[in-house]
């Protein structure tokens, strides 16, 4: 199998894609990582409150240099700000506003997803490795739309969209969307429903470069 | 008269006793209560379990507390980030007990506990190997599994202002799990960067009560784990 880091999209180009299709008035939790990019892409004129699960909604932008304060972080323990308008609450309702089905969209990395919409994002099982979960599963259990942002494939080139994830499971059948940087996918009943190719990947090629069978 | 305010934060954490379970609030070291973790060292209790998101960092605070060999088991959801050494280390050679909970089933397992529920369905974890083992149950044709409230001997918790009742409000995002865990002790001990008179804290901005809070010692000026890791610090010395 090829490396794909030379063809299709930039991640600051995936960024931009998932950002323009948050609808304006969207409550948004970006997970750690690459879906954190995402907010820095969001158009004019399109308002999204951002939530971080350790208990603000108003996430703003990282602070000036000299202007942090370290105890207002975010899920992934950097320096944030809050928006004017922005409120503080603690773990148990801030997983109220997740599992309860209040927050609209959730974006997040992944290892592995499944044809049925399978998340493996949290462990590679392996022996001696630290098992580390935090909200990934609450969020993909109860947001009410799942999108995962992601290489295509791994760096040695594996498979991250396959047939059915070998590692351990955040939640079953709970993505609903998947953008890389080849192609932006939706996952339906029948299975991999390809939405958009990225400039210079054909449908072949991007089926080469994905286990499951996919359809246009 | 109710007065819960104690001396100093040697005497607030004085009775911790061996094979307690302790509640440590804080994300990351956003409302860890770094000088009563510290003075809980200092005692030197043993055999405890703790019920914290994290596993600290560096070799101060949380981290400390395992690395002095304190802790029998930690009930987590996230042991593992960036200058997370100690916890690794005694897992890896089987030193140290992990109960690994999903982030938001550990705080309403927190909640349930100082809620007088004990028990709750979460569809959290259904599916994954978190759920293995536990009882799963339909409602209305969704999957649902048990989980436990988790009640504490003790919980530590940093907060903002407090006054003589025990009433609190907190930092930003260091509020984090520490009203639930105000609720979920027998003994509550709160560090507070400032003590004020009863009444000075507006009624309609208290954000723990204070019936749920058994001590308050004031750390005015308390210290930062990030700055601790920077410099190297470790405790004890």
């Amino acid at each position: 199998m090829n490396t794909t880091e030379s063809l299709g999209w930039s991640r600051i180009e995936m960024a931009q894609k998932a950002a323009l299709d948050i609808p304006d008035g969207s409550y948004v939790n970006l997970g750690i990582g690459m879906p954190e990019l995402i907010a820095d892409h969001v158009p004019p004129g399109i308002e999204v409150i951002y939530h971080t699960e350790n208990g603000l909604l108003g996430m703003g932008p990282v602070p000036e240099p000299g202007q942090e304060d370290v105890e207002l972080i975010n899920a992934g323990k950097k320096y944030i700000t809050a928006i004017k308008g922005a409120c503080f609450f603690h773990h148990a309702d801030s997983f109220t506003m997740i599992r309860g089905g209040h927050l609209d969209i959730s974006i997040l990395g992944a290892l592995q997803v499944c044809e049925k919409g399978d998340l493996a994002n949290w462990s590679t099982g392996k022996p001696g490795a630290i098992p580390a979960v935090g909200g990934a599963m609450d969020l993909v259990a109860g947001v009410k739309n799942v999108w995962v942002i992601t290489d295509h494939n791994t760096k040695d080139g594996q498979f991250k969209l396959v047939n059915n994830c070998s590692f351990p499971l955040t939640g079953k059948g709970v993505v609903d969307r998947i953008y890389t940087n080849l192609a932006i996918i939706e996952v339906t009943e029948k299975g991999f429903k390809v939405r958009e190719l990225a400039p210079g990947v054909t449908f072949e090629y991007l089926q080469e470069q994905t286990e499951p069978a996919l359809f246009q | 008269m109710i007065n819960k305010l104690v001396g100093s934060d040697t005497e607030a954490v004085s009775d911790i006793f061996d094979g307690a379970v302790i509640m440590i609030g804080g994300f990351g070291e956003a409302g860890s209560p770094i000088e009563l973790i510290h003075r809980l060292i200092d005692l030197g209790s043993k055999n405890l379990t703790v019920v914290s998101n994290n596993t600290g960092s560096g070799n101060v605070g949380i981290a400390a507390l395992i690395e002095n060999r304190q802790v029998r088991k930690m009930i987590c959801s996230f042991p593992r980030s960036t200058n997370s050494v100690v916890f690794p280390e005694l897992y890896r050679a089987g030193e140290i007990e992990l109960e690994l909970v999903p982030q938001g089933t550990l705080a309403e397992r927190i909640r349930a506990g100082g809620a007088g529920i004990p028990a709750f369905y979460t569809p959290s974890s259904v599916n994954t190997p978190l759920a293995d083992g536990k009882e799963i149950r339909d409602f209305d044709g969704q999957p649902y599994v048990l989980e436990y409230g988790i009640k504490a001997d003790f919980s530590l918790v940093k907060c903002d202002t407090a006054d003589r009742y025990g009433n609190l409000t907190y930092h930003k995002t260091a509020r984090n799990f520490g009203p639930i865990m105000c609720t979920a002790a027998k003994t509550t001990i709160v560090q507070a960067r400032r003590i004020v008179e009863a009444g000075a804290i507006d009624p309609e901005t208290v954000v723990t009560p204070g019936i749920f809070v058994n001590r308050v010692v004031e750390i005015k000026d308390p210290a930062h784990e990030s700055i601790l890791v920077a410099s190297g610090e470790r405790y004890p010395r």
